[in-house]
């Protein structure tokens, strides 16, 4: 579904975010991809987004190189992309259910499917009576609860979470993972990246290990090594 | 689905203009001082034009005829003059008109009212009074009398004098005060309202500076471009349209106290009542630009945001 063939990312001559990345994603896949901090994990990210071009070397998102795409056809691919980050990404001055209102609008959506679907996606991350609520007025755990509803109300073929835990405490880094686990088995693939051992070692599933914008690991039912 | 998008997107401009209160409430000021400034400088050169005109309107000549020109000879040249494209007014007094103007100017003044009735004739010649369109013509219209107003009989002028000759000086400095006085006024003008746009712009582009974060999370979630400028559009159409509506407002209080000072100051013209009369063409000036201004200003500033 994914394909990295051959990237490197230079920002200038002696700093290199990615050298020479390769792998796949299947369709399907809970993948998820450890480092340390500027090991390129985000650099990766950003490529799929289309928020980075690659220096050298293509993107495939099933057979669309990405960086062929005009700024239209990119809007598009960000639709069947969900996003989840650290920092929440709310806007600020909507409500939880006008944030995931949003994204349904941006998809061109008609009013009645954003009625229905907004309330029934909140109450699958369990926050049904917390829709008129500002993210100023909800935890960390919520807000990444809401952000979570918003990448997936779109019905996305693929998620990513880049550190969607590294602000949140133990029990909302379990449940934030639990409601991924639960996407992934509905079928949508998943990218992750964590710092979070815990979390990699009771996944039980593929681990992609960067250094220096190096694959230097990659294993399926992996664990957290470095 | 157009309609749903107007909906959508006037929507969410109104909620957000609204949510960002003290955002929207500092570009509103700003914005209408800027308004102020504008309509100040329409107000400003409303009464330089009234009080030029009236100035204009003092500076005339009087062409005196000799005492034997015929009076169709005046009464044709009168006509020539009027169809002259430089002359406003010409009015003609007659001989017998012009003793009379000369007897109420000088009723208290016994001694000259005898010497007049003991004169068998009328002293006075026929008197025409001219009024340019603009003082600089006069020293043009003075050459045309001077060689037009000949006597067909004997080839003599009919004309005595034209008091051109003893009014030049003032009215050649008149001349050249209004057109520096336009030309001046012009250019505080255009100097002023570059400013207040500029501050205008500013100011949008700060309230929009702070939203930068969430133009990025509205093109992660795959918003289009325009789905993301729209609202913002909207919401400088709205900072346009209260400090417009709040502009207009405050002028009616302004004008209305500075109306009979600006009448006593010789400008001809009361600003309460000119304000008044043409409130219709203020209202869409004041309001059209503020509208405009905020709807450019939100446009471009949030280009600069939507790289990538």
């Amino acid at each position: 579904m994914i394909h990295f063939k051959n990237v490197s990312k230079k920002y200038h001559d002696h700093s290199v975010a990615l050298e020479n990345v390769t792998f796949n994603v299947l369709p399907k896949e809970f993948v998820s991809i450890v480092g340390h901090s500027g090991a390129g994990k985000t650099t990766l990210l950003k490529m799929i987004l289309a928020e980075e071009k690659p220096t050298a070397g293509s993107v495939f998102f099933e057979s669309i190189d990405i960086n062929d795409l005009k700024k239209s056809e990119m809007n598009d691919l960000r639709r069947r992309i969900g996003t989840v980050f650290q920092d929440f990404r709310l806007l600020p001055h909507k409500t939880a259910f006008e944030n995931i209102a949003f994204a349904m609008e941006a998809a061109g959506r008609t009013d009645e499917e954003i009625a229905s679907d907004v309330p029934h996606v909140l109450e699958l991350v369990d926050l049904g009576n917390k829709m008129q609520s500002f993210p100023h007025q909800l935890s960390g755990g919520e807000k990444q609860r809401v952000a979570i509803a918003r990448a997936i109300v779109n019905q996305p073929d693929l998620i990513i979470a880049d550190e969607p835990t590294g602000n949140l405490d133990p029990v909302n880094t379990y449940d934030v993972i639990q409601i991924l686990k639960k996407i992934n088995d509905l079928g949508t693939t998943v990218i992750l990246t964590t710092h979070n051992k815990g979390v990699i070692d009771s996944l039980g599933k593929r681990v992609i290990t960067m250094e220096n914008g190096k694959i230097i690991r990659d294993d399926q039912e992996g664990k957290y090594v470095l | 689905m157009l309609w749903t998008k107007i909906k959508r997107v006037s929507k969410s401009g109104f909620v957000s203009f609204w949510r960002n209160g003290s955002v929207s409430l500092a570009a509103v000021l700003i914005m209408t001082v800027t308004l102020l400034v504008i309509g100040s400088l329409l107000l400003l050169s409303a009464l330089l034009t009234s009080t030029l005109t009236s100035i204009k309107d003092k500076v005339d000549i009087n062409v005196y005829f000799v005492q034997n020109a015929n009076e169709s000879d005046i009464l044709d040249l009168q006509k020539t003059l009027q169809h002259l494209p430089e002359v406003a007014t010409v009015s003609y007094v007659t001989r017998d008109q012009a003793l009379q103007d000369f007897r109420a100017r000088h009723q208290n003044d016994q001694l000259t009212l005898q010497a007049l009735d003991e004169l068998s004739d009328n002293p006075l010649g026929a008197i025409v009074n001219i009024k340019a369109k603009d003082p600089s013509q006069y020293e043009g219209i003075t050459q045309f009398l001077q060689s037009k107003a000949v006597n067909p009989t004997d080839g003599s002028s009919i004309i005595d004098k034209i008091n051109y000759a003893q009014n030049k000086n003032a009215i050649d400095a008149i001349s050249r005060i209004i057109k520096s006085a336009e030309k001046l006024g012009l250019i505080l003008i255009i100097f002023f309202a570059l400013v207040a746009i500029l501050i205008t712009f500013n100011t949008v582009r700060l309230a929009i500076y702070s939203a930068r974060e969430e133009i990025s999370v509205m093109r992660l979630v795959g918003a289009s471009s325009m789905f993301i400028r729209m609202p913002f559009v909207v919401v400088g159409l709205m900072y346009g349209l209260v400090s417009g509506l709040i502009t207009v407002l405050l002028f009616y209080p302004i004008s209305y106290w500075l109306g009979p000072t600006t009448y006593s100051l010789g400008t001809g013209l009361n600003l309460f009542t000119y304000y008044l009369s043409n409130f219709g063409q203020f209202f869409v000036i004041i309001v059209g630009t503020g509208l405009v201004l905020g709807a450019i200003s939100s446009f471009l500033a949030v280009k600069k945001y939507l790289k990538f």
